[in-house]
This record gives C-alpha cells, sequence and structure tokens, in this order.
C-alpha cells in the first residue's frame, strides 16, 4: 500500500496511462467503423476515469503527468494557422459567404445554448461553460478557463456536441436539399468542430477542408466574440 | 523541429503577453494563431520546421484533450443533476446552428448563380 501511495505520484505512470488508453481507444474506434460517439477521446476519457475511481486517485494527482500533455495544447492552437494559411486562396474567394456562415453560426450557437439554458435555470458558471461548446475542444477549453466556466466540463459538452452534430448533419441536409460538398463540410466544421471535420472527410477532400476551415475561423472569431457577449446578457 | 517550435510558443507568448497588457478575456494561444497567420501572410510561406511540427502537433490533437477531459470526473454532482437539460441544450442548439448556417450558404449561393445567368 506503501509502495503504491509513491507509484501512484509518479507523472510518468499517468503519461503511460493515457497514452496507453487512448492507442487502445483508437484501433476501438477504427474496429468499430469510425462511429463518433465511440470517438476515441470520448473513450478515453471514461476508460481513464475508470481507472482513476477505481485506483483511488484523484485528478490533481493524474494531472502530475496530465499536465505535460495538456501543456501542448497552446502551441497545438497556435498551429490551427497552418491549415487555414493553406486555405486562404479559397478564404479570399468566397470571403463574404464563409464569413456569413461562421459569424452567424458562431453566434447562433452560442446564444441559443446561453438561452436554453437560463430557461432550464441552470447557474451561471454553467451558461459560461455551455457558450463554447460548438468550438473545437483545445479552443474551448480555454476560453472556458478565461470567461470564468468549467474547461473540463467544456471538453466534455463540445465533444457530445460534435458526436450530436455528425447525426444531426445529414438530416439538415436533407431537410434543405443541400447537394453542394462545401457547404456540407463548413456547416459540419461550424456546428461540430473537429469531430464534424473528421466527418466531413467521408464526403471528400473538398468538404473536409471547408469543414477544418470553418472550425478555425468560428473558433476564432468565438474567442473574440463571447468576451463581448456575456457582458451584455449579464453574465 | 526546434525551430517549428519556438515559432509556435514565441507566437503564444505574444498572444499572452497582449491579451494581459489589454486585460481582455481572449485565450492568448488563439491570438497566437491569429498572430502567426498574419506572419505567414507577410513572409508567404510556411518554414518548413514549422510545418512539420504543426503538422505533428495536430496529428495529436485529440490526444491532447484527453487529460483536460479526464477532469469531467470532478463534475459528476452538476452531470448527474443536469444532464437531461444539457443534452436538450446541446442537440437543440446545435441542430438550430447547422440549419441557420446550411439556409443562410444555400441562400447565398442561389443568388450567386441567378446573378450568373
Amino acid at each position: 500500500m506503501v509502495l503504491w501511495s509513491h507509484f501512484q505520484t509518479l507523472p510518468v505512470l499517468w503519461l503511460v496511462v493515457t497514452l496507453a488508453v487512448f492507442l487502445v481507444a483508437s484501433w476501438f474506434n477504427v474496429r468499430m467503423g469510425k462511429t463518433p460517439f465511440l470517438h476515441p477521446v470520448l473513450v478515453s476519457l471514461a476508460i481513464i476515469i475508470l481507472v482513476l475511481l477505481a485506483t483511488n486517485t484523484d485528478y490533481d494527482t493524474y494531472m502530475l503527468g496530465g499536465q505535460y500533455i495538456h501543456l501542448l495544447l497552446g502551441p497545438a492552437v497556435v498551429a490551427l494557422a497552418i491549415p487555414l494559411y493553406d486555405n486562404l486562396a479559397t478564404v479570399k474567394r468566397l470571403l463574404v459567404p464563409l464569413l456569413v456562415g461562421c459569424v452567424s453560426g458562431a453566434i447562433v450557437a452560442s446564444v441559443s445554448a446561453i438561452m436554453l439554458g437560463m430557461w432550464f435555470g441552470l447557474s451561471d458558471q454553467l451558461l459560461l461553460t455551455l457558450a463554447p461548446k460548438s468550438v473545437t475542444s483545445p479552443i474551448a477549453i480555454a476560453i472556458a478557463e478565461k470567461v470564468g466556466g468549467f474547461p473540463s466540463l467544456a471538453a466534455g459538452l463540445v465533444l457530445i456536441t460534435g458526436a450530436m452534430g455528425c447525426v444531426i448533419a445529414p438530416v439538415v441536409y436533407k431537410l434543405l436539399k443541400i447537394e453542394d460538398e462545401s457547404v456540407k463540410g463548413f456547416v459540419l466544421g461550424v456546428g461540430a468542430h473537429a469531430m464534424g471535420t473528421a466527418f466531413a472527410f467521408e464526403y471528400g477532400m473538398v468538404a473536409g477542408a471547408f469543414g477544418g476551415l470553418a472550425m478555425g475561423m468560428t473558433g476564432a472569431f468565438t474567442a473574440f466574440f463571447l468576451p463581448v457577449l456575456i457582458p451584455i446578457i449579464g453574465l | 523541429m526546434v525551430q517549428g517550435f519556438l515559432i509556435l510558443l514565441f507566437c503564444q507568448l505574444l498572444g499572452e503577453c497582449l491579451v494581459t497588457l489589454l486585460s481582455v478575456s481572449i485565450p492568448g494561444s488563439v491570438v497566437g494563431m491569429m498572430l502567426l497567420l498574419v506572419g505567414l501572410i507577410v513572409i508567404k510561406k510556411v518554414p518548413d520546421g514549422l510545418r512539420s511540427t504543426s503538422e505533428g502537433l495536430l496529428k495529436i490533437l485529440p490526444l491532447l484533450l484527453v487529460p483536460a477531459g479526464v477532469g469531467l470526473m470532478r463534475y459528476f454532482g452538476v452531470l448527474s443533476a443536469y444532464w437531461y437539460q444539457l443534452l436538450i441544450i446541446l442537440f437543440v442548439s446545435t441542430l438550430v446552428t447547422m440549419f441557420v448556417v446550411a439556409a443562410l450558404l444555400r441562400l447565398m449561393s442561389k443568388e450567386k448563380h441567378e446573378e450568373g445567368h
């Protein structure tokens, strides 16, 4: 028991657990036909939380190792500039529709989530956590940290949104009779961030590229827009 | 590799400095992303080291989200109290968002076609 309590505080233990579980979850997801409901991140979270509960380990102890992975999120967000730059020609050509799509999508996504949350009588902190739910998780986590929501919960809600978005999108295409691949990709990127983008690649390269573009633009716009919106609605 | 990492971290640092100086609640990393994008537009190319480092990081992006997500274990109380409200909110809000964006884009592409005729 004494041995375990020492072993438990070794950062490298949780690094090994995180990487190993993630690899298993990725393998499992491929075997299950890449369904968004068994997304590797969702499955990894579930397994790691179960391991922590079973071994009586709290989150702070896990983060002794986990923080080194978490630290890389910052530079990874900065790196999102590269795919945006690669698609610059497309952005310039379609600047107006892309801006209208991403700005309206970002506003509708956060305002509708906040309004529904208010209607259900959720706490202010929960509302702030819900606001960035359509934004790619690294940016959503950063936003939640900044505006005073729960970052981890935001990450979870973002992932659930992503999985739902992949199911909702085909229904919306049918209702509105959308056949244009670029529109399909863009809608997925705005509403369902990285998971939507991954799903968009199933429609083709163009859809995937537009998904990534929409994800980056919506994420950046929401990061600038939420700090303005939040005081307006009195949170 | 080192050079690429340095560029990314330096942009993030600049971003953090800017948001602190201006005391705004925008994430420093997002400002760093915008700064890097502007920089790339100015020099008109992606340096080799930066591209390989960035692509490497973006490839493992899902893994990088895991430690933050594990923090969900702290919110079992909130989740068990509000799980169905949260699910309804996420579903309705995502449906409305996608509907609005798709409808707007369809409208705009139609106008464009009509202009073309």
